[in-house]
């Protein structure tokens, strides 16, 4: 006897593929949602703000006019930001991934730690931000100053790029590390010479994903008190600067209409910056993967 | 070096054997030999596993020593043991002694770091680095300090030629060694380990993950190698420890069960034991 009745299920057959085929397209509709009403939300604020992207618009400070306003402050002031926060961010992320991946004992304490950091990478930046004004703008007197912002902007970032350095140096196989001690090689040289250029590309890739984070953030900036508008740069990491999305957070709160389109122009420089970071950090690890 | 040719060298070691002049002429070649490594009542343990148990063993000068033995019966982890490679593992611990050269590798004053520049180490997978092969061989040189292009030049070209891959792959000493086959990469392996101009070479199971042809090509290397250096090579491959080695451990379950001449251990074993393993009963 067969257990499948054949008949009842080439009967089922069409029914089943059906299915199969309403649901691909449903899946498809809502894959469509979501790209829609990104595209829009990018045309509009393409259109909006293409006419202010003027030579001018990089070159002059803000305004109170909207035909003469402009990012060159809050520009240079992010890119000081960046500066400043890069150098901080990467040293002591590498340094705690080294550190626990390749000499830290294995044990509960450092399990728990290690566990700790992939949650903080998921504390909201405000948290960070109050953290700042209490210790580095407040305690150590360093007011809304660049190095204050840097400092906050690195501990918010810090977290992301551990975790991306310590998976990028845990996919290390293990043969190399080996053979490299198997030389006499000492565990500096073997980090050094074979297990930081191999997993540099993974590490680069984390590091340029978390700036480009850094670069957007509006809320530590404004609870450590940034300043919206500004009319100089800063000359040192103790001078207070603002920044790109503070600049736009600014203008769009203005009533004058004509400030939206600002904004939106505003938001298309941050944007393309965003979008040459990813681009960065794609061909990186394209290019780098899989090399084991 | 054929294949035949080995066997023809085996057929001889056993002619040599039944020679009585020969045979005393060869047990005054091993009188002469030195012990590099000796390991007395050695015990190690991966927690409370204990692993190896009492092992005592001495490996000769100029000699190819064979680790044999069926799988997980502590051969991998003997020879390890004898680079303290095997420290890496946290969990291990050991008691008794290993002497190389008249000194404890365990001794307070022996840094782990000379040992290895001394004991090279041949892996069971081909591990190049992600590096050209120029700088896969050059590895070890510049680890020790070798920073003169021109003494580099010489290390690199001296180390593909003892490792016979010199003219394979001396038009492209910049190309990445992840391309090239397995057989290559081992090969590369091997000369990375003489660019350190070892004393002795462990092997574990160099050429497991090969195909036939550079297993022979492998093999008839070490043949040329042991004029200069102490081989200890582990092998589940019983043909290959035949037809290489002089001296064979059988290990099983973590305790030697004997060691002798290799063509003791094949032709009249002692122990019913290492007579059942050599004619394939079981492992
Ligand atoms: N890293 C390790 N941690 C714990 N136990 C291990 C480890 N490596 C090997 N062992 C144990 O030691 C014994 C011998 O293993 P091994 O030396 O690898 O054997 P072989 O090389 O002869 O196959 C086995 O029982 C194995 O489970
Ligand atoms: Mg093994």
């Amino acid at each position: 006897m067969e257990l499948i009745n054949k008949q009842e299920v080439s009967k089922k057959l069409s029914g089943r593929l059906l299915l199969n085929k309403v649901l691909k397209y449903i899946f498809l509709l809502f894959t469509l949602v979501g790209l829609v009403v990104l595209a829009t939300l990018l045309i509009d604020t393409v259109l909006d703000g293409w006419r202010y992207l003027t030579p001018d618009f990089f070159t002059s400070y803000s305004s109170s006019r909207p035909e003469s306003a402009g990012i060159y402050g809050a520009l240079i002031g992010t890119l000081w930001l960046m500066a400043v926060t890069a150098p901080i961010a990467i040293i002591l992320s590498v340094g705690t991934a080294l550190y626990l991946e390749e000499y830290a004992p294995k044990n509960r304490l450092v399990n728990f730690i290690k566990v700790n950091i992939s949650n903080l990478a998921g504390v909201p930046s405000v948290v960070f931000g109050l953290l700042g004004l209490t210790l580095f703008v407040r305690l150590m007197e360093l007011d809304s100053s660049v190095l204050a912002a840097a400092l906050t902007m690195s501990l918010m970032i810090l977290p992301v790029i551990v975790v991306a350095s310590q998976e990028s140096i845990r996919s290390v196989p293990s043969t190399i590390r080996e053979a490299s001690i198997g030389m006499g090689a000492t565990k500096w040289q073997t980090i050094t010479r074979v297990i930081l250029p191999a997993a540099v590309p993974g590490i680069i890739t984390g590091i340029i994903l978390a700036l480009s984070r850094a670069i957007g953030e509006t809320a530590p900036l404004i609870i450590i008190g940034i300043p919206t508008i500004l009319l100089f740069t800063p000359t040192g990491v103790l001078d207070t600067f603002s920044a790109l999305p503070m600049q736009i957070y600014s203008w769009v709160k203005l009533p004058n209409p004509e400030f939206q389109s600002v904004t939106a122009a505003g938001i298309i420089v941050l944007l393309f910056i965003l979008f040459l970071m990813n681009s960065v950090a794609i061909y990186i690890r394209n290019k780098y993967s899989k090399r084991f | 070096m054929t294949s035949s040719k080995v066997k023809e060298e085996k057929n001889m070691n056993t002619v040599y054997d039944t020679a009585v002049q020969d045979r005393t002429e060869e047990n005054r070649t091993i009188e002469q030999t030195q012990a590099v490594f000796q390991a007395k009542d050695f015990n190690l343990w991966y927690g409370n596993n204990h692993a190896l148990q009492n092992i005592n063993l001495d490996f000769n000068e100029n000699e190819i020593s064979a680790i044999i033995g069926p799988s997980g019966c502590g051969k991998s982890t003997f020879i390890k043991s004898l680079n303290r490679m095997v420290e890496l593992v946290p969990i291990v611990r050991t008691e008794g002694d290993i002497v190389y050269r008249d000194q404890s590798i365990f001794d307070k004053s022996y840094t782990v770091e000379d040992l290895r520049t001394k004991v090279g180490m041949v892996f069971q997978k081909p591990n190049p680095f992600p590096k050209s092969i120029y700088d896969n061989v050059a590895y070890g040189a510049r680890v020790h300090g070798v920073r003169n292009k021109k003494v580099l030049d010489q290390v690199v070209e001296k180390s593909l030629k003892g490792a016979a891959i010199w003219d394979e792959v001396k038009d492209r000493l910049n190309d990445n060694a992840y391309g090239l086959s397995g057989g290559q990469q081992q090969r590369i392996c091997i000369a990375r380990a003489l660019a350190i101009e070892p004393d002795v070479i462990l092997m574990d199971e160099p050429t497991s993950a090969l195909d036939p042809i550079s297993t022979t090509k492998i093999e008839d290397l070490m043949h040329e190698l042991k004029k200069d250096y102490s081989i200890v090579i582990v092998t589940h491959n019983m043909q290959q420890a035949a037809r290489i080695s002089d001296r064979t451990a059988f290990f099983y379950q973590g305790y030697v069960v004997e060691y002798d001449k290799t063509n003791v251990i094949f032709d009249k074993p002692k122990d019913q034991r290492t007579e059942d393993y050599v004619s394939g009963r079981f492992g």
